[in-house]
């Protein structure tokens, strides 16, 4: 599930601008422009469809299904949905990419250790 | 100048690209390379390929995607020439893509890109190339051959071997239009020998390969 539809997580709408820097103890939906810096530890960032983010971005597990312009870090896995638009560098353990989306910047990914470090479509 | 065929010439009721594979002599050359040293920076310029990161980070090398054919479709590069034509601002291209330091790269994986790029394009990329290549790094580049017609498919290039490359048909929605007008980037030119020499002529060495589809792989050796 990438929207928060119930109660759960944080949630950004499409219409809302929000410059400066976010920090959280919860999954968090952008569906709006966040501009800044966005650090969710141990949580889930989704970009939505309408998300333009302006930002380096660091959470457990990143879903991208909007535009990203910054640095991700996710300790954990990064999923392109084929609508994503990111340009950064990519640093994780686990990362996916749906045909069609596009990523322009370097990607690292750290393996676990003693295991090898996968990338899927 | 057309960059993307007419809808006529789209493959009735196939909405799902097709994938097909290809031996490549090249891309033996670069595994090569691939296996014999760690931690090579290598440059794929195609569509954005979690095969191909699968591949090179797997093998403890540095992945890095930019997709300039995409890239070069940005309306925002187009502007107009003295005489009201509009053409591509080669110049803003290449301050926002391709920026790296110098002598970065031991691997550059062009596929087939100068086929299907704007031809203002071609030569300001392949120098920036070669600037941010390291000395005897290479670069891969596929080329048509003559018997191509302007119709021959674009291909995104997923390696998924020491020599294996799947093909998978390539389509872009034109620049302001909707996703459901996807179409397949129109071959703009075909370079003949002599011609891809020059292109690389500032390039330490050369090698083709000739294969039976219509295509021949070039080696270039910075």
């Amino acid at each position: 599930m990438d929207a928060p539809l119930t109660g759960e997580g944080a949630h950004i709408g499409k219409s809302v601008v929000i410059k400066g820097e976010l920090s959280g103890s919860e999954d968090l939906y952008v569906d709006g422009s966040v501009e800044g810096k966005i650090e969710l530890r141990n949580h889930r960032l989704t970009v939505g469809p309408n998300g333009i983010v302006k930002a380096d971005v660091s959470a457990k597990a990143v879903v991208i299904q909007g535009k990203l312009d910054g640095s991700v870090n996710a300790s954990e896995r990064v999923e392109l949905r084929k609508s994503a638009v990111v340009t950064g560098d990519v640093t994780t353990q686990r990362i996916a990419i749906e045909e069609g989306a596009f990523l322009k910047g370097k990607v690292d990914v750290q393996r676990e250790a003693g295991k090898a470090a996968p990338a899927s479509s | 100048m057309k960059f993307f065929r007419s809808s006529s010439n789209q493959a009735a009721g196939s909405s799902v690209p097709q994938k097909l594979t290809r031996r490549s002599s090249g891309m033996g050359e670069v595994s090569r390379l691939l296996n014999s040293q760690e931690g090579l920076c290598v440059l794929d310029m195609g569509s954005t390929s979690a095969n191909n990161i699968r591949f090179f980070t797997g093998k403890g090398h540095k992945n890095y995607s930019e997709d300039l054919l995409r890239s070069s479709l940005d309306p925002a590069l187009r502007i107009q020439d003295a005489a009201g034509n509009s053409v591509l601002d080669s110049k803003r291209f290449l301050d926002e893509n391709l920026k790296y330091a110098n002598a970065h790269f031991d691997i550059v994986l062009c596929w087939n890109l100068p086929d299907y790029m704007e031809e203002s394009l071609v030569k300001p990329t392949i120098d920036r190339l070669w600037s941010v290549m390291k000395p005897g790094g290479y670069l891969l580049a596929f080329f048509h051959t003559r018997e191509a017609g302007p119709d021959s498919t674009c291909y995104r290039y997923h390696v998924t071997g020491t020599d294996m490359l799947e093909m998978q048909e390539v389509k872009f929605a034109p620049p302001g239009r909707p996703a459901s007008e996807k179409q397949s980037p129109r071959l703009q030119r075909v370079f003949n020998n002599r011609h891809i020499e020059n292109l690389f002529r500032d390039f330490a060495s050369i090698k083709f390969f000739l294969a039976r589809d219509a295509i021949r792989e070039v080696l270039v050796v910075r």
